[in-house]
């Protein structure tokens, strides 16, 4: 069920009202049946993967949660009767059972996700190695895993460090797992918050709802409007590279630029607004995130539920490891600094690949994760230049034309790297990239180029305009949220507002007969 | 209270001039057929007229091109009218007669079989130029369901500027000139005139399957069954078009139909001869329609062979009919002319 679809509207059209006029205590059991609907309407499978999940990480949270009691309870039988040795022996065996049960709800849950990401994949390396016809080339991921694992593994390993409690009822775990807004494209959620408001009773409230619809037309509206007109040029240019390299691949980075955010933060902003519509807030993903300085400020500011999770699940343990600890005591002979540096270099190029190898199965991802961590560990060795140059200049650098720079420089740079998004190949990615610097077709570019991509200067008017729109309002947004201000200025106007979004998108937005119905971009990962 | 009332007055004219605003742009973006394709235009005309019908024809080209009501009219009295669109399908046919029969019960209703070939939706747009013109009511909303193609939603049916949105940047002066009205009719009850002259040549071969698919044939009965119930005379017609080509299988397969449920078939290829149709010079686009030469000997010689047949009545000197068709004679004439000496 696509987000821009007639089907998804009516499901939500039926949903709300039925939300709200059952009691308050059923409400969540109500939202488990539409989202059960939802599931299944992407396919049975999907369903039986995520039944999985639930019943994995119910059982191993439950397990981990009557080992912490039984562990606390003899522990203090021993308190009086056994030594400090003793005791820590015991505590040790009950980690231990813990731990063996994590590794294998880990291994159950990242294996259906590896299969179903890499099977493909594997397949097809494993035929080009050993002859043969590929296998698993029917493998394709299901509905939301990518996010529903994450998430539903960030409470497997609060639990497991006992950070939040372990939850009772298996179908609230079910209702946070298959919460169906989140399934698309994310975010990547936390069941403290969201998994404890998605049962939580919710009362009708008008203006509420009216914000939230405000939210849903703003993500339609850069959807439909922007990305899917943009997504037209941005598959045209990628599928043939032969044909359009040089100054094309300057115009698809910055034409992708905006295509990704639109589509991205459209989505996201659609799922946020559903979520508040139903009383539940949703972490945001996005902090403006095209007026960062630096690719380290950019990647705190976009996706950031998915950058969190990294952090807290994967960085973190693993810069303090005792394989980490040990290594950098090995190297403490190069010096301090690089002893310093090893845990958090190796740490980072880790996460870096790993989010490169969550984005997909291709190469290209890989290579994308790594060059981003590269670019981030190569900043940070700059820094000690950068103070010295800002000190040197200090008013320069406090100046709005170098903060301006710095964002430009900062979107450029991305943007290149997502080059390596929009190819099959690491090669064809970095052979298009590299025309850039070597041929010089702006001519070929507006004499017939951009007309051949599949818009009409209609299109790009529109588009262009649509850009512009989002820019000024992230440029407003720094003073605070643009509904919180709509909404101050009473009703009518906000829905006036909520008319003229519906309206232009209506009118402009690409969909209906004769257009692709796109999913999300980032849903594929 | 007060401030209330006022936040849901001015919500109120909010929602209404929004609505306002839509349905005009939604009438602005949606295509006027007035100069092309014009075969988009004809199914909305029936809804102009303002006299009943003793014929009724339905079909597909064969039906809008080849048969003249002008002539009929002219000839024997005979009033009638041309349900037909490009390839209008046989459910299309079947709906476009269930809408007709809610306002009118003609005597006879003549469907041409060349579409019985067809056994699933083909083309969005010809499925728009058939349905957008029509009323909205339940037979509407059934042949729109019956006649979807794959990538189709049915809102967009009901709601025109969802199709056509990304029209807007293709607007000409039609969709202005023709923005609230549907300006007048580009046919002659349904006949499109056309004054050509494209002889018939060798046309290509095609492989076709002997058997007619069982669905078109399904809605064939229905119709048959429609009819009856209303005590309606169904005929069956082939226009006497040699392309595309009516195979013999079909033929047998239609005249057992008809004889099976005691209704007329009327080949008329067989009749060329007898109805004196040249497809050297009676055909505008070389044998696949009539042009208005050939619809007129057409519509001579088959409403003779219906007035005899079911006693169709001379409405001729009745002023109700005269005054219409009148009227319609002379646009007929003006325009036969003024195409013939364009050299069209």
């Amino acid at each position: 069920m696509l987000f821009p679809s007639w089907a998804f509207l009516l499901f939500l059209a039926v949903l709300v009202p039925v939300y709200y006029l059952v009691p308050k205590r059923i409400q969540w059991i109500v939202l488990l049946l539409f989202n059960a609907v939802f599931v299944c309407f992407a396919g049975l499978l999907g369903a039986v993967f995520m039944a999985v999940t639930v019943a994995s990480v119910y059982a191993a949270t439950r397990a981990f949660d009557a080992l912490f009691t039984r562990q606390r309870e003899t522990l203090a039988a021993m308190k009086t009767t056994h030594t400090k040795e003793e005791r820590k022996k015991t505590r040790l065996q009950f980690e231990k059972k813990r731990r063996l049960i994590l590794v294998a709800c880990l291994v159950l849950n990242f294996g259906i996700l590896f299969a179903l990401k890499y099977g493909a994949m594997l397949g097809r390396l494993s035929a080009g190695l050993f002859g043969g016809k590929p296998f698993g080339q029917d493998l394709a991921l299901t509905m939301g895993i990518s996010f529903y694992t994450f998430s539903t593994v960030g409470y497997l390993l609060d639990v497991y460090r006992e950070t939040v409690p372990a939850e009772r009822n298996p179908l609230k775990l079910a209702l946070f797992t298959s919460f169906f807004p989140l399934l698309v494209q994310g975010p990547i959620t936390r069941f403290e918050t969201v998994g404890k408001a998605l049962t939580a009773p919710h009362a009708f409230d008008g203006k509420r709802f009216l914000s939230a619809s405000l939210r849903i037309a703003w993500g339609y509206w850069k959807k439909l409007i922007v990305a899917d007109r943009l997504l037209v040029a941005v598959k045209a240019l990628c599928a043939r590279p032969n044909v359009y390299y040089g100054d094309f691949i300057f115009m698809e980075m910055l034409l992708y630029a905006a295509c990704l955010y639109a589509d991205f933060t459209g989505g996201i902003d659609i799922t946020i607004g559903v979520g508040e519509m139903l009383g539940i807030r949703i972490e945001e993903n996005f902090n403006r995130p095209y007026f960062s300085k630096s690719i380290s400020e950019y990647w705190r500011r976009w996706h950031i539920t998915l950058g969190e999770w990294f952090k807290r699940y994967v960085y973190y343990p693993l810069s303090v490891s005792k394989p980490m600890r040990d290594l950098s005591k090995a190297t403490r002979r190069f010096g301090a600094g690089v002893s310093r540096r090893v845990p958090v270099y190796l740490a980072t190029l880790l996460v870096w690949a790993l989010t490169g190898a969550w984005h997909g199965s291709n190469l290209t991802f890989l290579v994308w994760g790594l060059l981003n961590g590269v670019v981030i560990l190569l900043s940070e060795e700059c820094k000690p230049l950068y103070a010295r140059f800002h000190k040197r200049f200090p008013k320069l650098g406090e100046s709005a034309f170098y903060r301006g720079f710095a964002v430009i420089r900062t979107v450029l740079l991305l943007s290149s790297l997502r080059i390596l998004d929009c190819y099959g190949t690491v090669k064809d990615a970095f052979s298009s990239f590299f025309s850039m610097f070597t041929t010089w077709n702006w001519g070929a570019v507006f004499r017939g180029g951009i007309q051949s991509l599949g818009l009409s200067y209609t299109d790009y008017a529109i588009a262009l305009f649509g850009v512009l729109v989002m820019f000024a309002l992230s440029m407003v947004q720094r003073k605070g949220t643009i509904r919180k201000r709509i909404m101050k200025r009473g009703a009518v106007f906000s829905v006036c507002v909520l008319l003229v979004l519906i309206g232009t998108i209506l009118l402009f937005g690409r969909y209906g007969f004769g257009f692709d119905a796109s999913q999300f971009i980032y849903n594929r990962f | 209270m007060k401030r209330k009332t006022l936040t849901f007055i001015g919500i109120l004219l909010a929602c209404i001039v929004f609505f306002g605003a839509l349905y005009a742009v939604s009438r602005l973006v949606a295509p006027k057929y007035h100069t092309s394709p014009l075969e988009g235009h004809l199914t909305g005309e029936y809804y102009e007229e303002k006299t009943a019908h003793d014929v009724l024809f339905v079909g597909d080209c064969e039906v809008f091109s080849n048969i003249s009501p002008v002539t009929l009219y002219n000839e024997y009295g005979i009033t009638s009218f041309i349900r037909g669109s490009a390839q209008q399908l046989t459910w299309q046919s079947y709906y476009l007669l269930e809408d007709a029969l809610l306002t009118e019960t003609p005597k006879v209703v003549v469907f041409n079989v060349l579409a019985l070939k067809y056994g699933e939706p083909q083309s969005e747009a010809y499925n728009r130029m058939t349905l957008d013109g029509m009323r909205l009511n339940a037979s509407k909303i059934r042949a729109i369901r019956a006649s979807m193609t794959e990538g189709e939603d049915f809102m967009s049916y009901l709601f025109p500027l969802l199709r056509y949105h990304d029209r807007i940047d293709k607007l000409t002066g039609e969709d202005f000139a023709y923005w609230f009205t549907s300006g007048e009719p580009v046919s002659f009850k349904g006949y499109l005139l056309r004054t050509e002259v494209r002889p018939a040549t060798d046309m290509p071969t095609e492989t076709y399957d002997p058997k007619l698919p069982e669905s078109s044939m399904e809605w064939l009965g229905r119709m048959a069954d429609l009819c009856e119930e209303k005590g309606i005379a169904l005929v069956l017609m082939k226009s006497p078009s040699i392309y595309p080509k009516w195979y013999p299988e079909w033929d047998e397969t239609v005249a057992a139909f008809a004889n099976a449920r005691g209704l007329r078939y009327d080949n008329m290829i067989a009749e060329n001869d007898v109805i004196g149709i040249d497809m050297q010079t009676d055909t505008c686009d070389m044998g696949q329609h009539l042009n208005v030469y050939g619809a007129e000997k057409l519509s001579r010689f088959y409403g003779a062979v219906l007035q005899k047949t079911y006693q169709l009545p001379d409405h001729r000197g009745e002023a109700a009919y005269d005054a219409d068709y009148a009227a319609l004679s002379e646009r007929y004439e003006t325009e036969k002319n003024l195409r013939r000496s364009e050299g069209n």
